[in-house]
């Protein structure tokens, strides 16, 4: 990593809100972080932590009529705020120099068209190729993403396709502007495992082809330590913590992303005996959220201080260590101790 | 753990196969051989667990096992019995010693019924305790799989992922089985849930004496969980294995691509190169056609012209378990692990 780097995307305070039946409920919460150019960063979190809607609200794909992002979020894109960007700037940044792929790629293709044409289709919207030029960079790019078979395939339709060979179209579409930023959600989550290998290899091996960055958004712990450079824990809508990959795993600073880590099972640790260690309880409902911190419910080091103020996300350790990635963490008694806020004794047991 | 040598379940050269019609006159064009002539027992107590990927006829084992789909052919023998062959009134009892726990549990709910009626039903329906008692029954299993109480009259749909999985659990156990398939049962939950259902299960397993077959694509959980594991490949178990610790154990090249293409725990330090995953070429081949030899012939890194040819038998090596020191069988089907 070379220090000094600019981010592409800069996002700053981004708050998002859902008109529901029961309400306004922030969906996500004064969430800020950069995207560098040819890094992974992983956003995690469990279920409703607001991952998937961080994402859709990056690339506006958030249904306008029971939306609100704030007016105050900020997403910057080379001196653009996405945020704030109306319908036709967002074309000319979606899809051409920020791309996105889904969970489930039967869901994004379209199954009465065959593959070619869906290529086609974002090559005419996204380039002035003529027909044949078309057809050639479409095949290109099916070899690009390993397709077998790729000459074949451009005649078949989506339903002809295993999980694996639809993602690899989509990220074929996704790739075909060669954007600057891929934003994958879940891409490996509904593929089985010796598939996902396939497809995280594919997107490492694009990553360094084309220097693009790519957003992981993923549940998956170990797909993270496995590809990501940085990473964002979430929990409730907030960003609870976030830094290099190798921290994060071996030095976690909020008690439930060390909860989190240790609540998988890891191989070859059997010996230890069968109980896995668990974060008790359930995430909190957005709607009755408390007034402290999000997690204090389910804390095992929860004080006074944590059910009367929220924490805010504070740098920590970062003193000394100049061009570094960040690292933050929203607790008022980080696991290291290390942190800004007063020193206060800490009377959790550690297990 | 008690795990006494006679099988509770016996398993012999069971076939699945589904037909598939096609043409005008719908006949019947040919068949997926979902399971294709599986053996293997269960031990009392035991956990065996089940692996393998999309369509490789682990989900189709476990129903066939406690017979919600009906066999081909072959025997599946309970405590002695085989019940393939029993007819409705004779099957009944067994039915109540041998339960199911699914992957979506929320659609094998009842939606219109609440948590307490559901129990009753399958309480009455089996004549588990006498009518009168039937709510403090309910009661005693609404706490035992950590459900407050309030639980009892709520809907299916008011309850989270996690809690309706355990909503199934008490279902499952409400009749006393002694064995219960679980299939996928914490795959669709959130990481800190998953170990919380995980949690209980080993605790119920402990304290009823329940044997369990566990299916999962997850092979971490596989190998945490389970005192032995099958590896299944397009209908045929290629690999049985003890499951004290997978990586170093697993001869079949199938089973040692699954475990590489599982992502790692952790990065490593600072400076170290992460492992690369292995990567399979190509997609699992469709049960429709399977090939005639060896099943994994055609994605096998080190796969020979006698693999096209002969399908490799299983051989079992007696072997011990490295965690409980109990001897084990370790059986494989490669004609290039054979020595």
């Amino acid at each position: 990593m070379t220090p000094a780097r600019r981010p592409i995307l800069e996002v700053r305070g981004l708050t998002t809100r859902f008109r529901t039946d029961r309400g306004i409920v922030t969906a996500v919460d004064d969430v800020s972080f950069d995207v560098f150019a040819g890094e992974t960063l992983g956003i995690v979190g469990e279920s409703g932590c607001g991952k998937t809607v961080t994402s859709k609200s990056i690339m506006r794909l958030l249904p306008a009529r029971t939306t609100i992002i704030d007016p105050k979020s900020r997403i910057m894109f080379e001196g653009t705020n996405l945020a704030s960007a109306d319908e036709r700037a967002m074309r000319k940044i979606r899809g051409d120099r920020i791309a996105m792929i889904f969970q489930e790629p039967m869901t994004s293709l379209n199954p009465v068209f065959t593959i070619g044409w869906q290529l086609d289709e974002a090559l005419k919207y996204h380039t002035d190729l003529d027909s044949s030029g078309r057809r050639k960079r479409a095949l290109e790019m099916l070899r690009l993403v390993e397709m077998p078979e790729a000459e074949r395939r451009l005649d078949e339709y989506p339903h002809q396709l295993s999980g694996g060979m639809r993602q690899r179209v989509m990220i074929a579409i996704a790739l075909c502007c060669e954007p600057d930023i891929l934003i994958a959600d879940e891409p490996t989550t509904a593929l089985d495992v010796t598939i996902q290998a396939q497809i995280l290899d594919l997107m490492e091996g694009l990553k360094r082809k084309l220097d693009t960055a790519i957003v992981l958004i993923t549940h998956n712990l170990g797909v993270v330590a496995q590809v990501c450079d940085r990473v964002i824990v979430m929990y409730a809508g907030r960003i609870i913590e976030s830094g290099p990959v190798h921290d994060i795993f071996h030095s976690p600073e909020h008690p439930y992303t060390r909860a989190l880590l240790r609540s998988i099972p890891k191989s070859g640790h059997k010996a230890h005996g069968r109980r896995l260690p668990t974060i008790e309880g359930i995430v909190p409902s957005l709607f009755e959220l408390p007034k402290g911190c999000r997690f204090q419910d389910r804390c095992e080091y929860r004080q006074q201080r944590c059910i009367d103020v929220e924490p805010e996300l504070l740098d920590v350790g970062v003193g000394g260590r100049v061009g570094d990635p960040l690292r933050q963490v929203r607790c008022h008694f980080p696991l290291s101790g290390a942190s800004s806020s007063p020193t206060i004794e800490r009377t959790g047991v550690e297990p | 753990m008690s795990s006494d040598d006679r099988p509770i379940v016996r398993v012999r050269d069971l076939i699945k196969h589904f037909p598939v019609r096609g043409g005008v006159l719908n006949r019947i064009v040919g068949n997926v051989h979902a399971v294709n002539g599986v053996s293997f027992d269960i031990r009392r107590g035991e956990v065996l667990g089940v692996v393998g990927e999309s369509g490789c006829g682990k989900s189709t084992l476990g129903k066939v096992l406690i017979r919600l789909t009906e066999p081909t052919s072959g025997t599946v023998e309970y405590g002695g019995t085989d019940i393939t062959r029993l007819g409705h009134a004779e099957m009944l009892p067994f039915r109540r010693r041998m339960q199911i726990i699914f992957q979506d549990p929320y659609s094998s709910l009842n939606p219109r019924l609440t948590v307490r009626k559901l129990l009753r039903e399958v309480v009455r329906l089996h004549g588990v305790v006498p009518d009168d008692h039937a709510d403090d029954y309910i009661t005693e299993l609404i706490a035992k799989v950590g459900l407050r109480q309030d639980a009892a009259d709520k809907f299916p749909h008011e309850f989270s992922g996690g809690q309706r999985q355990r909503i199934g659990i008490a279902r499952a156990l409400a009749v006393k089985p002694e064995f219960i398939v679980a299939d996928e049962p914490v795959s669709a939950l959130d990481v800190s849930i998953q170990a919380q259902v995980l949690n209980l299960l080993m605790d119920l397993k402990d304290e009823f004496g329940l044997t369990l077959m566990f299916i999962s694509h997850d092979l971490k959980v596989v190998e945490h969980f389970c005192d032995r594991v099958l590896v299944m490949y397009l209908g045929h178990v290629v690999e049985e294995v003890p499951c004290d610790d997978l990586l170093l154990r697993v001869k079949h090249p199938y089973s040692k691509a699954l475990l590489g293409a599982n992502p790692i725990d952790e990065p490593p330090p600072k400076g170290s190169p992460r492992r690369t995953l292995t990567v399979l070429k190509g997609d699992v081949p469709s049960p429709f056609n399977p090939p005639k030899g060896c099943p994994f012939v055609g994605r096998c890194p080190i796969a020979m012209p006698r693999c096209q040819a002969e399908r490799p038998p299983l051989v079992p090596r007696p072997t011990t378990n490295a965690l409980t020191g109990h001897p084990a069988t370790h059986t494989t089907s490669c004609w290039a692990v054979e020595d």
